[in-house]
Parts: C-alpha cells; sequence; structure tokens
C-alpha cells in the first residue's frame, strides 16, 4: 500500500451565512484517505460540494471541523505560520477552470517562473526548471508568446507548467476542462494523464463530464456535501441509478451494457467504463451468445 | 423553402494586415424552417462567426445571407428596380416609392436581430439589470412594445426556459450558474425571434443541467414551431436533440443534411478530428471486430435496438 | 481570432531595442532635459539632427512616427499662432495693422521677429521630444520591459516605504489583462446589440445610457475575475515582492553606459552653444 498523501476524518465544512443566516453546510463529515501517486477523478453536479473539498485541500477554505492532514501537515489544526502555507502551496498545485483568470504575465516563460519566482527559486535553477516544465506540457515553442493568442487548451497547458514548475507532490484540477473544447479536453487530459504516469504526481481532477472520470484509478462521487460512492470508474459506472438519482450519468458505453442487460441480454464482465472493454464484452455475448473466450 | 440560406459565403477578420484571418471559406448552407440544426466544429472553425452573419452583427466580406429568401445586407438602391414594380410601390410617385423602399430596408435591417435571437456562449456575462423580469424585458423594451405585452412576453419566456415566477422579482445576480443562463435565454426567446440561434448553450453545465437546457429548447422548438439553430462542438448532444447538422471544418463545410446523412460520413468526420460520439466509436468498433451491424449509429436508443435484434438473430440461428 | 494591437510597441531589432530598458529611461529623461535646454538656431539644428539620426538607429518607420504626430498637430498650430501674435520684441516685420473690435478698442497686430522664432522654436521642441520620446522608448520597449525598468530603477523608494513592487505587480496585471477584457467588451456589446441595443444613436445621455448593459456585466466579470486572479496567485505561492527571485535578469551592458555618457556629453555641448548667443536667443 501506498503512502497515504491526503487523509480526511469526518471532514466538514460551511460557507457563513450571508446577512447573518444560518450558516450553509457545504461538506459534511468527509471521510477518506488518498494515497500518493494516485489518479482521483471527483465527480458531482454543480453544488455537491466537490469544488469546496479541492479549495480546502490548500487552504484557499478552512475546514470548520474534522481531521484534514495533506502531505504529513494538519491543515485542521488552524495555525499554520505563513511559511508553512507557502510551502504546502508548493506542494499541492491548483489547476483553475478559466484559463485567462490564472495567467498573470503577459509573456508565457514569464508566467511559468511566477511561482517559483515567489518561492526564490534562484537563476539558473529557475531557467531550467521554466523550460523544462514548457517542455514536458509540449509548450516550448510558444515560450515567447503572449497568453491571449493562445487557444484555451494551450492557455491550461501553460497554466498547468506554471505548477509544475513548481515541483509539486499534487495537482488538483479544479473543472479545468470545463471551459475547453474537445481538442483542448484531450490535450489538458493527455498531459494530466502523463504527469500522473511518468512523474508520479498525486492527480485530483474535479469534473461532471463521465468520460473524463473513465480515465482515473478511482472515482469519488459526492453529493449534498457526502461521499455517495468511491471505486474504481468500472464500479462507479455500475451502480447507473443511484447516479442517475443524484444528476449524473454513466458514459454511453455503460448505459448501452445497461440497457442491453434490463432487455435480458447475459453480458458478463465488468469492464464497461471504456470503448475498448466494452467492444469486447459485448463481442464476446454476440458471437453466438457464448461467453468470453478468454 | 430555406428559413435561412447561406449563398457562398467568405468572411475575412482584419483584411490587408498581418492578422488576416479568414473565418468562412465559399460556404453554402441551407437551414430548414421549423426544425432544429446543429452547427458542429472545432474552435476557429468559423462556426461562431457564421452566428454573427445570421442577425447582421457583422456582414460577409462576400456572399448573400438570406432569410425567408431576402437578402439581409441588400441596400436600398439595390432593391429599387424589383421593387418599384410590386403593387405596394407601382402606383407611388417614383421619388415617394423610392423614399418608402429606403424605410421599409432600413426597418427590416432593425428588425432582423429581432427576427433572429442570438444567444451567445456564457450569455450569463451580459445580464445587468435589477431584476430578472428586467433583463427578460429588455430585448422585447427595444422592440418598442406596450408594457402589457412585455409582460405578457416575459412570462412566456420564463415558462420555456424552466424559470420559476418566484425568481422574477430577484437580483439576477443572485442566482445559481444554470438560472442565470436561463434568465439570458429567456431574454432572447421573449422577442419572440422565428430564427433562436444559440452558441454552446450547455457549455459547463452539469450532465443534469445540459438535459435540462435542451430538453426546455427542444419544447419551446416543438411548440413554437420556430426555427433553433445550436452551435456545438459535442457531436453527442447534438445527435441527440438535433434534425439537421451542419460540420465546419477549417472555415469550409464538409458535411450538411439530416443526422443520419451527416453519420454516414462517420469516417470523415473521425478524420478532421471531431469528437464523434461514444456511442459511434463503440459500433464501428464492434463492426471492426466482425460484427455486422451499421456504422452511422448515433444515439443509444438505436444502438440498443440494433444489438437487441442481432443478438436475437444470432441465438435463432444457433438453436 | 482578431488580435487587438496594443501599445505603440514596434517590433525590431534595432541597437535601441536591445538596450537595457533602464537605460532607455535614463536616456528619455535626459533628452527630455536637452530639448528644453536647447535656446538658439544652432542648438535646435543640432536637436533635430539627433532625433533624424535617433528615427534611422531605430529601424521604426517613419509613416509610424509622423502618425503619433498628427494628433498633436492642433496643438501647434495653436501654440505657434499664439507665440507669433503675443511676443513682443525689437524686430517688427510688419506695420501696425489695427483692426477695430468694439467701442473705441482696437486690436493692434504687431508680428516680431522674435515671435517668428520663438513659434519655430516651440514648434521644433514639441516635436522632437514627441519623437525622441517615442523613438527611445514607446516604440522600442514592450510595456512589460518598461514595468521591469521602472520598478528596478525606483526600488531605491522602498526604503521609504514606497510600495513599488506592488505597483510594477498591479501595471503587469492590467496590461496582461487589457485585451482579455477588450474582447470581453466586445462580446457583451454583440450580446447587447443582439436585444436590440443601440448605442450608436441619440444625444450624448441617451448614449452613455446606452452603455450601461455593457459597463455593468463588464464591472461584474472584471470583479470576478480579480476574484479568481488573486486565489490562483495565492496558490502558486504570491506572497509580495520579499524573496522573490527573477527568472529575466538585467544587466547594464557597456553599450548602454555609453550612450547614456554620449546623451550627457549632447546635453553639455548644448548648455555651451546657448552661450555663444549666435542669432535669436529664446528667453526662459
Amino acid at each position: 500500500m501506498a503512502e497515504t498523501f491526503i487523509h480526511a476524518e469526518n471532514l466538514s465544512f460551511s460557507y457563513q451565512g450571508s446577512n447573518g443566516g444560518d450558516d450553509v453546510p457545504a461538506l459534511k463529515n468527509i471521510t477518506l484517505d488518498i494515497s500518493k501517486g494516485e489518479y482521483v477523478a471527483i465527480l458531482g453536479h454543480n453544488g455537491s460540494g466537490k469544488s469546496t473539498f479541492a479549495k480546502l485541500l490548500n487552504l484557499i477554505l478552512e475546514p470548520t471541523a474534522g481531521t484534514l492532514i495533506v502531505g504529513g501537515t494538519d491543515l485542521s489544526s488552524g495555525d499554520l505560520s505563513d511559511e508553512e502555507l507557502i510551502a504546502l502551496r508548493r506542494r499541492v498545485g491548483m489547476v483553475f477552470q478559466n484559463p485567462d483568470n490564472q495567467l498573470v504575465a503577459t509573456i508565457v516563460e514569464d508566467d511559468v517562473a511566477f511561482g517559483p519566482e515567489n518561492i526564490g527559486v534562484p537563476m539558473p535553477e529557475l531557467r531550467h526548471r521554466v523550460d523544462g516544465a514548457l517542455a514536458s506540457v509540449g509548450m516550448s515553442e510558444y515560450a515567447d508568446r503572449e497568453p491571449h493568442h493562445l487557444s484555451g487548451g494551450q492557455k491550461q497547458r501553460v497554466a498547468i507548467a506554471g505548477i509544475i514548475a513548481m515541483r509539486p507532490e499534487c495537482i488538483v484540477f479544479d473543472e479545468s476542462t470545463a471551459m475547453l473544447d474537445p481538442l483542448g479536453r484531450r490535450e489538458v487530459l493527455d498531459t494530466i494523464r502523463m504527469l500522473n504516469r511518468e512523474n508520479g504526481i498525486t492527480v485530483i481532477n474535479i469534473t461532471h463530464y463521465m468520460n473524463e472520470a473513465a480515465l482515473a484509478d478511482r472515482v469519488i462521487v459526492i453529493n449534498d456535501g457526502t461521499v455517495l460512492m468511491d471505486g474504481t470508474p468500472d464500479e462507479v459506472f455500475a451502480q447507473r441509478d443511484r447516479l442517475r438519482e443524484v444528476g449524473l450519468e454513466v458514459p454511453q458505453c455503460a448505459e448501452l451494457i445497461h440497457r442491453l442487460r434490463e432487455a435480458g441480454i447475459p453480458i458478463e464482465g465488468t469492464a464497461i467504463s471504456h470503448v475498448e472493454s466494452c467492444a469486447e464484452l459485448l463481442a464476446a455475448t454476440l458471437r453466438g451468445g457464448e461467453p468470453a473466450h478468454g | 423553402m430555406d428559413k435561412i440560406h447561406l449563398d457562398h459565403v467568405s468572411f475575412t477578420y482584419s483584411a490587408g494586415t498581418p492578422f488576416e484571418h479568414q473565418a468562412l471559406d465559399d460556404v453554402t448552407v441551407h437551414i430548414g424552417a421549423s426544425r432544429i440544426t446543429g452547427v458542429i466544429g472545432h474552435t476557429g472553425s468559423g462556426k461562431s462567426t457564421m452566428m454573427m452573419l445570421l442577425n447582421g452583427l457583422s456582414k460577409p466580406t462576400s456572399g448573400n445571407v438570406f432569410l425567408d429568401g431576402y437578402d439581409v445586407n441588400s441596400t436600398a438602391k439595390e432593391l429599387y428596380k424589383t421593387w418599384l414594380t410590386l403593387p405596394e410601390y407601382r402606383n407611388l410617385r417614383k421619388s415617394t416609392a423610392k423614399k418608402a423602399i429606403r424605410k421599409e430596408v432600413e426597418a427590416r435591417k432593425r428588425r432582423l436581430c429581432f427576427r433572429v435571437g442570438l444567444v451567445m456562449q456564457y450569455p450569463e456575462y451580459q445580464l445587468f439589470e435589477e431584476t430578472v423580469f428586467k433583463d427578460i424585458a429588455y430585448g422585447p423594451k427595444n422592440m418598442g412594445l406596450s408594457d402589457e405585452e412585455i409582460r405578457e412576453r416575459v412570462l412566456e419566456a420564463a415558462r420555456f426556459s424552466g424559470l420559476d415566477e418566484s425568481l422574477l422579482e430577484k437580483s439576477p445576480f443572485d442566482l445559481s450558474g444554470g438560472q442565470k443562463r436561463r434568465v439570458a435565454i429567456a431574454g432572447v426567446i421573449a422577442m419572440k425571434p422565428e430564427v433562436l440561434v444559440l452558441d454552446e448553450p450547455a457549455a459547463g453545465l452539469d450532465p443534469i443541467g445540459r438535459e435540462q437546457i435542451f430538453e426546455e429548447i427542444r419544447r419551446y422548438q416543438r411548440s413554437t414551431a420556430s426555427s433553433v439553430i445550436i452551435v456545438s462542438h459535442s457531436m453527442e448532444d447534438m445527435a441527440e436533440y438535433c434534425d439537421d447538422m451542419v460540420v465546419l471544418s477549417q472555415s469550409k463545410v464538409i458535411a450538411a443534411g439530416t443526422c443520419e446523412e451527416v453519420f454516414s460520413k462517420v469516417s470523415m468526420l473521425d478524420e478532421v478530428g471531431l469528437d464523434i460520439p461514444q456511442i459511434t466509436q463503440l459500433m464501428r468498433r464492434l463492426r471492426k471486430m466482425g460484427i455486422d451491424i451499421p456504422e452511422n449509429v448515433y444515439t443509444v436508443d438505436r444502438a440498443v435496438e440494433i444489438l437487441k435484434r442481432y443478438y436475437q438473430s444470432q441465438k435463432g440461428n444457433l438453436t | 481570432m482578431k488580435s487587438i494591437a496594443f501599445g505603440q510597441y514596434y517590433p525590431a531589432n534595432s541597437p535601441i531595442h536591445r538596450m537595457d530598458p533602464r537605460a532607455k529611461v535614463i536616456l528619455t529623461v535626459l533628452y527630455i532635459v536637452c530639448t528644453f535646454l536647447c535656446r538658439n538656431a544652432l542648438c535646435f539644428a543640432a536637436l533635430v539632427l539627433s532625433a533624424i539620426l535617433l528615427t534611422a538607429v531605430s529601424h521604426v518607420p517613419l509613416r509610424m512616427i509622423l502618425r503619433s504626430i498628427r494628433p498633436l498637430i492642433m496643438i501647434l498650430t495653436f501654440t505657434s499662432l499664439i507665440n507669433i501674435f503675443m511676443t513682443k520684441g525689437e524686430h517688427l516685420l510688419t506695420p501696425s495693422w489695427e483692426i477695430p473690435l468694439w467701442g473705441t478698442h482696437v486690436w493692434r497686430i504687431r508680428i516680431f521677429e522674435e515671435g517668428l522664432w520663438t513659434a519655430l522654436f516651440m514648434i521644433l521642441r514639441i516635436v522632437v521630444l514627441l519623437v525622441g520620446t517615442s523613438v527611445l522608448l514607446s516604440y522600442t520597449t514592450t510595456p512589460i520591459a518598461l514595468t521591469d525598468a521602472l520598478e528596478r530603477l525606483f526600488a531605491p523608494l522602498k526604503k521609504i516605504k514606497v510600495p513599488v513592487h506592488d505597483i510594477a505587480m498591479m501595471t503587469t496585471i492590467a496590461l496582461r489583462f487589457i485585451p482579455t477584457l477588450m474582447e470581453e467588451t466586445q462580446r457583451i456589446m454583440n450580446a447587447q446589440k443582439a436585444r436590440g441595443a443601440d448605442f450608436t444613436s441619440g444625444g450624448l445621455i441617451r448614449r452613455a445610457k446606452a452603455l450601461l448593459p455593457v459597463l455593468i456585466p463588464l464591472l461584474v466579470s472584471a470583479f470576478n475575475r480579480a476574484y479568481e486572479l488573486a486565489a490562483a496567485m495565492e496558490c502558486r505561492c504570491y506572497h509580495g515582492g520579499e524573496g522573490r527571485t527573477r527568472l529575466k535578469v538585467l544587466r547594464l551592458r557597456f553599450s548602454d553606459v555609453f550612450a547614456v555618457l554620449l546623451l550627457i556629453a549632447f546635453g553639455t555641448g548644448i548648455f555651451f552653444l546657448n552661450r555663444l548667443g549666435i542669432g535669436y536667443t529664446m528667453k526662459g
């Protein structure tokens, strides 16, 4: 078992009520562990509390109750010094939804340097990191461009490079693909996978796209501030009816398998998250109704 | 007749500068009346530019845009010759008739944006009034309607967009993202446009939010029999909700027709890098694996039907 | 995608473009001083010559520079007329024309040679000032390099609690977001036009009112952006200027120092040329 990176126990958060009204609970008694190097998707409809969870991880919001330990730092104690806070944010990077609202500088490489400059990385190490980060997201040739000339997907990759350059252990993607077109989304998702597989970075992808969640190793479904499901994509998508109750849909492939089973066609197997594996299951059943050959 | 007809339309941004960019290249499109047409393409394929041409926000660099057979960019000068023979103008003095024609052309130009209602991408960012009611009423007010008529239209538009009446006196800035989106759409529906054009109406919404918005658009279209154009890059949604499709790639139309017709060219759509629906990908894969099924399947319903039939026939063969 | 030409920067690779932006700021200040030192025809001749030389070295096309002068034509005409008619001197060029105004009042038009000279000098001074600053700074320095240079030049002011870093950061962010907000403005305007908004007809008040549906959403979105950007910056460990390192290190080269020395010499030269008292010498 890999080392635990995030440990939440009975974690709760409430937004302060406006005009002296009651506090609005956004997260209620969340208990979960995320290991180092995991690729986790957090699913939920708008307002389910999934983005709140993300914002707790690097203390943009402070937990109101319960325990939250990230990379050995206790975030729920409420007495982090400025140095500790900066150290935490270096280790847990965050990529936001709107690519325009997170780029600071007027030139791509200056923007990538922004984070490391803040934590005092000296030259020539700084130059080395910036070039490396841009190369790893495939944006080296855009180093001296202006961000507003880039596409959404490219801007988002620059934002990711800006985080990588700080050498984080974990990156949280807070609906980072929601504003992108399919091409941009693919670019960003490929980058995310590469970071997880090759650099061993723990990835937490907050999303409401089912096809995107299918790419993760583990899917956590949050509804109404609590953890509704937690498992592999196949395990989660097997519970289509429960997902639908909370406003989520399974990917089309999984939906098809469910519907065919309902129609009495005996499809064996659980691998229903991807086109390839679904095709295998279906083909096995359809070829003369025999079970899979192996 | 076509509701909208783009005839050899080209559009170039910043012509004659280093930033020159051809957004539409000799595009000819027919859009049928009382149907939902999906316009699909990547960012930069020219689909957003096309929308702006439909309601006169921009004019084509070359080519013509027809609405009900009328060239929306025609000038009075071009029309004198043909119109002077029309019964309305025939019996007038020539100068009076010309003046009348000029006035009519002007009025048509002004009316164009009310006839072709445009809902831009992320329309919730255009809300500005104190109350939801006032914001929806902005368009009808600009049309110069009576207060009574405005009220009626606002209520109707709110109903179509799935907005509860209790929200109408709230500030639009206090609403949730999905509700704001609905207010913005209602603001355009309230102008009772003959053609409703929506650019990515479901962008950023969660699955249920997407479904609701598209269902509402469909309900609106079916009950008003107006024409609806949805611009999107999601083939999955378009296949589900549209009657017709126009596919743009690199400033050109590469496929157009009913969904069935467009999906019969699925390999070509795949080649230009469009995100074909997962269900279509699955069916194509099965076909490649030697299972004899059509590959232009684009909804789950249809796939279930086909596979069920296939399974039963296979079972029949065995026994 | 429409591109927004921003600022006045003219991309080229001239010696002036390559100069350290700090040196350029200093040169610009010195050059302004030089234009004000000039008092007689010889000085101005030298000044004009230097402006032509600078333009040639900068690779900025002449028509771009002329374009920047165009808006000043009104002011130039106005000041020269005032100088021509109002300067009194010793060498009267015209007979005293008298134009009756009202009652017994008359306006006596007298043009002196000194007036003509002063007018000419004023025009030259303004034009050279403009050409000099645009060639030395605005056309050849990106806004971001300029901000950077100013931050470093004013760094000593930190000692007296001037928030130099913060001002520079704000300027950078403003520069970064100008194109974004301009695009946004266009988008909102189109959206409201699609709902029948009319921004062009009616009187001033009506037009100002018609802009509200654009300004309010723009403001709301700008605040949202500011909020999100602040969160993003915090997540990227921003905590003010303390302990920050820099990707881009500015290094003063010999040529930068040499240019500054050259200009100081030029200014000294002009100072002494004034003393020679050749021809008309402007007062003040």
